[in-house]
C-alpha cells in the first residue's frame, strides 16, 4: 500500500519539483579558503573568487590533475604573501571552486553555468584540454565573464571572436614546426613523413599547421590519417605506416593515445628514424613505457630546464614577473612530491597572468581588468606571455614558444628528457631513433 | 594506399575477429534461447577487462591469463544472478519489457564500475613478444587471445552437443512449452543460458583487456559491433556469431588499406542495416 | 474520439507557460537552465511515445533525429546565416524526410530486428557525420560569437533558445494528444495491438506507421536545432548519443506507455531524481546505478509506468488524464 502511495506522491512531487526545484546546493570538490595571513594591513580584505573546472576522473584525469596542482600552488604562494595587493590598498585573497567534469563536454557546459550563476565567481580559469576549453569559453563568453585559460592550445577557439577569453598556451599550430626544424637540422636527408593524428579540434589544428610546414620545406607526406578520440588499436595505422616506409612520423594527441600509440610503434618493429608526439613525451610517467620511450620527441609548453629570467626580459625589455624557475620546481616538488610538468606550469601561469592583470587594474572590475590583460607584456618562468588584440584573435598568445623534449638515456643508462630544440635553449643534442 | 599493408592488416583482423566472435556467441546465445536481446552485454565486457585487472594489480598479482578463466567463472555466476533477478520475472513479457529490464543492469554495471574505477583508462601491462616474417609482425598476446578464444568456443559446442545439459538448452531453445512437458526445468536451463552468455562476453573482455587500454565504458563500443555480428551471423546461431565475428574483423583488417580508418565502421553499418532489410535471417541462417 | 472531462491541452498549457515564466519571475537563472533541459526531455520522451507507445514499434535509436535536426539547424544558422527560428523549422524538413525514405523499409520489421535497425541507423549517422567535413567532421562545428549578435547578445539569443525549447515541448504535447484522440490514433493502437487483425479491418499499416515515424522525428530534430543553438557548439558524438536515446525510453516507461501525460511526468521525475543525485556529494557517483535500479523496479513491478498505474488503479481518472 505505502509503495503505492508513495508512487502516487512521487509523480506529483516530481512535476511540482522540477517546476521549482532550482538552485541545488552542491558540495564543489575543495576550495582552499582565505585564510587571512596573520598580517597587520589596515586595508579592506575580499576574497577574489575564482571558479573552474578538472577532470578527476576520465581520459584527461593525469594532465589535469597536474594543471590543478599548479593553480593550487599559486593560491597558496598568493595567500602566503599576504594576498594580492591594490593600489589602493584593497588586499585579494583567491578562493578557487572546483568540480569534476569527468572529461566530458557537456559537463563542462552545466559546470561554468553553475559556477557562474551559483558560486557568482568573479573570473574563471579553463579546464585541461583544448576541446572542453572551449566548451568553457562559450559559456564564459556568453555571460561576460573573463577566462585565463591554461591547457587549451588549439587555435580555431581563439579565432571565434570572443573578447573575454585569454590563452596562456602557445597555439597548436606552433607545436610541430619546430619539430620539423629540429627533425631537419639532425638529418637533412629525411624526406618522407607519415602524419598520424587524433581527430580532436586540437590535433587537427596542429596537424592542419604542421602539414603545409613540412611540405614547403620539401618534404613528402606519405600517409596522412585521422583517428577517432578513444581508439586503442592502432594496428590498421601501424600497418599502413609500415607499407609506407617513411622516414619519420609525427602526429599524436593526448596522454593516453599518444602513449598506445608509441607502444604500437616499438612492438611492431616500425623503423623510423625520428619520431614526434603531442602531450605524452613531456608528461614523466611517459617512462613507464620503457624502451618504447627511447628518442621520442615532444612539444613542450615548459621544462624545468628552460632559461626564462630577469636577463632574458632585459633584453627584451620587458619586465619579468613572479617566481623565477628554479624556484617553480622546488616549491612545486615540495608541496606535491612530484616533478612539474608543462601542465602544472601552466596553471600556475594562468595564475600569475591573472595576478598581474589585476594589479595592474587596480580593481576586479572585469572592464578594468580586461584592458589589463590586453596590456600584458612580461617575462615570467612560463616565457613571454602577450596576447592579440585584435578583433578576430583576441586573446590568443602570441608571444610564448614551445621547446621540444627528447627521450633519452644517460650516462648512468636512465630514461629522462632533454631539452633538444631551440638550440638556445637546449640541454643535450638530439639523437636520431634506432 | 598500399597493397603491401594488405596482408598483415587482414592477419590482425582476423585475430580480432575470433575475439569479437566469442562476445558475439554469447549474445546470440541469449537471445536464441530465450529471445531477449542482452543490453547488459556492453558492461559485462567491460567487467571482463575489470576482474583481469583488479586480479592482476590486486595485492596477489595474479596472472592475466589465470585471470580470464576467473573471468570465465564469476561471469557464468553473475550472468544466472542476473537473470534470476531482472530477467525471470518478465520473461514472457514484450520485447521493450526485458530489454529495458537488462538495460537497468547496464546502468546499475556502468554506475558502480565508474564509481569504483573512474574513467580513467587502464592498461594490463602483459608482453609476450612477437613473432616478425617480413612485413609481418604477430603479437604474442594477440595470438594466444585466438588460442583461448578458439578453445572456449570448442568448449562451447562440446557443452551444447555432446552434454545432456546443452541438449536441454537446445531444447528450451527450440520449443519451451514442449521441453517443460518432457521434464524439463526450463527456469535452470535459461538462467544457465544466460550465465553461459554473460561468461562468453566476460571472457572476451577479459582478452581484450590484454590487448588495448580500457575504462569502464569500453564495453558500448563492443556491444555495437556485437550486434553486428550477431544480425550477420543470424540471430541466435552461435556458429554463425562466431563466423560474423571472423568475417567483419576480417572486412576490418581489409578495408583499412583502401579507405580511411574512420569510414570503416560506416561500411559496417550500411552491411548491418542492409542485412537487416534484405536478409534478417543472417548469413547463416537464424535459429531463433 | 475519446472525451474528456477536463480541458486537458489548455490545462497543460498554461502549467507549462507559468513554469516557463518561473525564472524570469523567480530571477532564477539555474531554473531556467533545469527547465530548458526538462521541456527537451519532455519532447524527446513524448516523441517516442508516439511511435513506441501508440504504434509499438521500439525506436531505440531516435536520437538520430534529434542529432539530424541539431546539425542542419546549425548548418543553415553558421555556413549559411539563417535566423535560428528559420533554421529551427527548417532544420526539421531534412530529418522528416530522411526519416521518411528510411521509415518505409525499416517499419516492416518486426520486434527485435526493428529496434535494432534504428540502432544501426543511429550509429551509421554519427559515423556520416564523424566523417564529413562539410559539417565540422569529428571536431564538429562551433558558432563564430558574432552570430549571437543578431539576437542582441549572447543572453537574448540564451531566452530565445529557451522559449523556444518550451514551445517545442508543447507543440509535441499537443500532436500526441491530438494523435490520441483522432482516429489516426486509434488505427496505430489497433497496429501496436495485433497488425494483421487491423489489416483485416481495413487500417494500411504501412502508411500509418510511417506516418507516425515521420510525425516523431519532427519534434525532435527541432528540439535538437534548440539544444545546439544554446550550446553553440555541435559535435558527432553529442548529437548522436545514443545513450540520450535509452535514456527517453526510460523516461516514457516510467512515466506510462502510450498515455500523454505519463512522458511529461516520467521526464520530470527522471530529471529531477538525476539533478538531485549529481549535485548530492555522496550519491552523485552512484547516479547512475540509483536511475538503473528504478528502472528496473519499475519494469518489473510497475510495467505501465507511473500514470499507467494511476489510470488502472483509478479507472475514473482516465477521463482526466489522457
Amino acid at each position: 500500500m505505502r509503495t503505492r502511495i508513495g508512487a502516487v506522491a512521487l509523480a506529483v512531487l516530481g512535476l511540482v519539483a522540477a517546476a521549482c526545484g532550482g538552485g541545488s546546493t552542491a558540495t564543489p570538490t575543495a576550495s582552499t579558503a582565505a585564510s587571512g595571513g596573520a598580517t597587520t594591513q589596515p586595508a579592506v580584505t575580499k576574497t577574489l573568487n575564482i571558479g573552474f573546472t578538472n577532470s578527476q576522473t576520465g581520459a584527461q584525469q593525469v594532465a589535469s590533475t597536474k594543471q590543478t596542482e599548479g593553480i593550487k600552488l599559486w593560491v597558496d604562494q598568493v595567500t602566503k604573501a599576504g594576498g594580492i595587493k591594490l593600489k589602493d590598498g584593497t588586499v585579494l585573497m583567491p578562493k578557487i571552486t572546483f568540480y569534476d567534469d569527468g572529461s566530458a563536454t557537456d559537463r563542462v557546459q552545466q559546470l561554468y553555468t553553475k559556477l557562474i550563476n551559483d558560486d557568482k565567481v568573479d573570473f574563471l580559469l579553463s579546464p585541461y584540454s583544448s576541446g572542453l576549453v572551449k566548451a568553457a569559453a562559450v559559456v564564459s563568453e556568453q555571460n561576460g565573464k573573463v577566462m585565463v585559460t591554461a591547457g587549451g592550445a588549439d587555435d580555431a577557439t581563439m579565432e571565434q571572436g570572443f573578447q573575454n577569453i585569454y590563452q596562456v598556451y602557445t597555439p597548436a599550430s606552433k607545436y610541430l614546426t619546430g619539430a620539423i626544424d629540429l627533425m631537419l637540422k639532425l638529418d637533412p636527408t629525411i624526406k618522407k613523413v607519415a602524419i598520424v593524428n587524433e581527430k580532436d579540434s586540437f590535433s587537427v589544428s596542429v596537424v592542419a599547421a604542421a602539414k603545409p610546414y613540412a611540405e614547403s620545406k620539401g618534404l613528402q607526406v606519405v600517409v596522412n590519417q585521422g583517428y577517432d578520440t578513444g581508439t586503442t588499436d592502432f594496428a590498421p595505422f601501424i600497418n599502413q605506416i609500415v607499407a609506407a616506409a617513411p622516414d619519420a612520423i609525427i602526429g599524436g594527441g593526448h596522454l593516453v593515445d599518444g602513449s598506445a600509440l608509441a607502444k604500437a610503434l616499438k612492438e611492431k618493429n616500425v623503423s623510423a628514424r625520428f619520431v614526434a608526439l603531442l602531450v605524452a613525451p613531456p608528461e614523466p610517467t611517459f617512462a613507464d613505457l620503457g624502451d618504447a620511450a627511447q628518442f621520442i620527441v615532444g612539444p613542450s609548453q615548459w621544462e624545468p630546464a628552460v632559461k626564462y629570467s630577469e636577463a632574458g626580459a632585459k633584453a627584451l625589455n620587458i619586465p619579468y614577473y613572479g617566481i623565477a624557475v628554479d624556484a617553480f620546481t622546488s616549491a612545486y616538488r615540495a608541496m606535491f612530491n612530484a616533478a612539474p610538468s608543462y601542465h602544472s606550469a601552466g596553471g600556475y601561469a594562468a595564475g600569475l597572468v591573472l595576478q598581474k592583470a589585476l594589479e595592474d587594474a587596480g580593481s576586479t572590475d572585469p572592464a578594468k581588468v580586461k584592458a589589463a590583460l590586453d596590456k600584458t607584456d612580461i617575462m615570467t618562468f612560463f616565457g613571454h606571455i602577450k596576447f592579440s588584440t585584435d578583433q578576430k584573435t583576441h586573446g590568443k598568445q602570441v608571444a610564448h614558444d614551445m621547446v621540444y623534449v627528447q627521450w633519452l638515456k644517460g650516462s648512468d643508462g636512465k630514461l629522462a628528457t632533454q631539452i633538444v630544440w631551440p638550440p638556445e635553449a637546449k640541454t643535450a643534442d638530439a639523437q636520431l631513433r634506432k | 594506399m598500399s597493397l603491401e599493408a594488405l596482408v598483415p592488416s587482414a592477419i590482425d583482423g582476423l585475430m580480432l575477429g575470433f575475439v569479437y566472435g566469442l562476445a558475439a556467441m554469447g549474445l546470440t546465445l541469449i537471445f536464441g534461447v530465450m529471445k531477449v536481446i542482452n543490453l547488459s552485454h556492453g558492461p559485462v565486457i567491460a567487467l571482463g577487462m575489470f576482474v583481469v585487472y583488479t586480479l592482476f594489480t590486486g595485492p596477489l598479482g595474479v596472472n592475466p591469463y589465470l585471470g580470464i578463466a576467473a573471468a570465465l567463472v564469476i561471469g557464468l555466476v553473475f550472468g544466472v544472478v542476473e537473470y534470476l533477478i531482472a530477467v525471470d520475472r518478465v520473461i514472457n513479457a514484450p520485447e521493450l519489457t526485458t530489454l529495458l529490464a537488462t538495460f537497468s543492469v547496464n546502468l546499475m554495471i556502468i554506475g558502480v564500475a565508474t564509481s569504483t574505477f573512474t574513467t580513467t583508462p587502464r592498461a594490463v601491462d602483459v608482453s609476450l613478444g612477437s613473432v616478425t616474417a617480413g612485413n609481418i609482425t604477430v603479437l604474442g598476446t594477440h595470438a594466444v587471445a585466438v588460442a583461448v578464444a578458439i578453445v572456449v568456443a570448442i568448449l562451447l559446442y562440446a557443452l551444447l552437443f555432446r552434454t545432456r545439459i546443452g541438449k536441454s538448452i537446445r531444447a528450451v531453445a527450440n520449443n519451451r512449452a514442449a521441453a517443460e512437458l518432457m521434464g524439463i526445468d526450463s527456469r535452470r536451463m535459461l538462467a544457465l543460458s544466460f550465465g553461459i552468455g554473460t561468461s562468453l562476453a566476460m571472457v572476451s573482455g577479459a582478452l581484450l583487456s590484454t590487448l588495448f587500454p580500457f575504462n569502464p565504458l569500453s564495453g558500448a563500443g563492443y556491444e555495437v559491433k556485437s550486434f553486428v555480428i550477431v544480425v550477420l551471423g543470424g540471430l541466435g546461431n552461435p556458429t554463425g556469431a562466431l563466423l560474423g565475428g571472423i568475417v567483419i574483423g576480417l572486412l576490418e583488417g581489409v578495408t583499412t588499406v583502401f579507405i580511411p580508418v574512420s569510414w570503416v565502421p560506416v561500411l559496417e553499418y550500411v552491411i548491418f542495416i542492409a542485412i537487416l532489410l534484405l536478409r534478417p535471417s543472417g548469413l547463416l541462417g537464424s535459429r531463433a | 474520439m475519446r472525451r474528456y472531462r477536463i480541458p486537458f491541452l489548455p490545462l497543460v498549457v498554461l502549467v507549462f507557460a507559468i513554469a516557463t515564466a518561473m525564472p524570469t519571475l523567480t530571477s532564477n537563472p539555474t531554473l531556467r537552465e533545469e527547465l530548458f533541459l526538462v521541456f527537451m526531455l519532455v519532447t524527446l520522451a513524448s516523441s517516442i511515445n508516439i511511435i513506441m507507445g501508440y504504434t509499438g514499434y521500439v525506436s531505440f535509436g531516435h536520437i538520430v533525429f534529434f542529432g539530424l535536426g541539431g546539425y542542419f539547424a546549425f548548418y543553415l544558422m553558421q555556413v549559411q546565416g539563417w535566423h535560428f527560428l528559420a533554421a529551427l523549422i527548417a532544420g526539421a524538413i531534412p530529418s522528416a524526410l530522411i526519416a521518411l525514405v528510411i521509415g518505409i523499409p525499416i517499419l516492416r520489421l518486426r520486434g527485435a530486428y526493428f529496434a535494432l535497425a534504428t540502432v544501426g541507423i543511429n550509429e551509421a549517422m554519427r559515423v556520416v557525420f564523424n566523417n564529413w567535413e562539410e559539417f565540422g567532421g569529428a571536431v564538429g562545428m562551433f558558432f563564430n560569437f558574432s552570430v549571437y549578435a543578431r539576437y542582441g547578445g549572447a543572453s537574448q539569443a540564451r531566452d530565445l533558445g529557451y522559449y523556444s525549447m518550451a514551445a517545442v515541448a508543447i507543440s509535441t504535447i499537443a500532436a500526441s494528444y491530438w494523435i490520441k484522440r483522432s482516429k489516426f490514433g486509434l488505427s496505430l493502437m489497433a497496429i501496436r495491438e495485433d497488425q494483421d487483425v487491423a489489416m483485416v479491418v481495413g487500417i494500411d499499416p504501412s502508411r500509418a506507421k510511417v506516418a507516425a515515424y515521420v510525425i516523431s522525428a519532427v519534434f525532435p530534430a527541432m528540439a535538437g536545432a534548440a539544444f545546439f543553438f544554446r550550446n553553440g557548439l555541435i559535435e558527432p558524438g553529442h548529437a548522436f548519443e545514443l545513450q540520450r536515446s535509452i535514456e527517453s525510453l526510460v523516461m516514457v516507461v516510467l512515466g506510462g506507455i502510450g498515455t500523454v501525460a505519463g512522458p511529461i511526468v516520467g521526464a520530470a521525475v527522471y530529471e529531477w531524481l538525476r539533478g538531485f543525485l549529481i549535485t548530492n556529494p555522496t550519491l552523485a557517483s552512484f547516479q547512475l546505478s540509483l536511475a538503473g535500479l528504478l528502472l528496473l523496479v519499475v519494469v518489473l513491478f510497475v510495467t505501465a509506468g507511473l500514470v499507467g498505474w494511476l489510470r488502472n488503479r483509478f479507472p475514473v481518472l482516465r477521463s482526466y488524464i489522457p
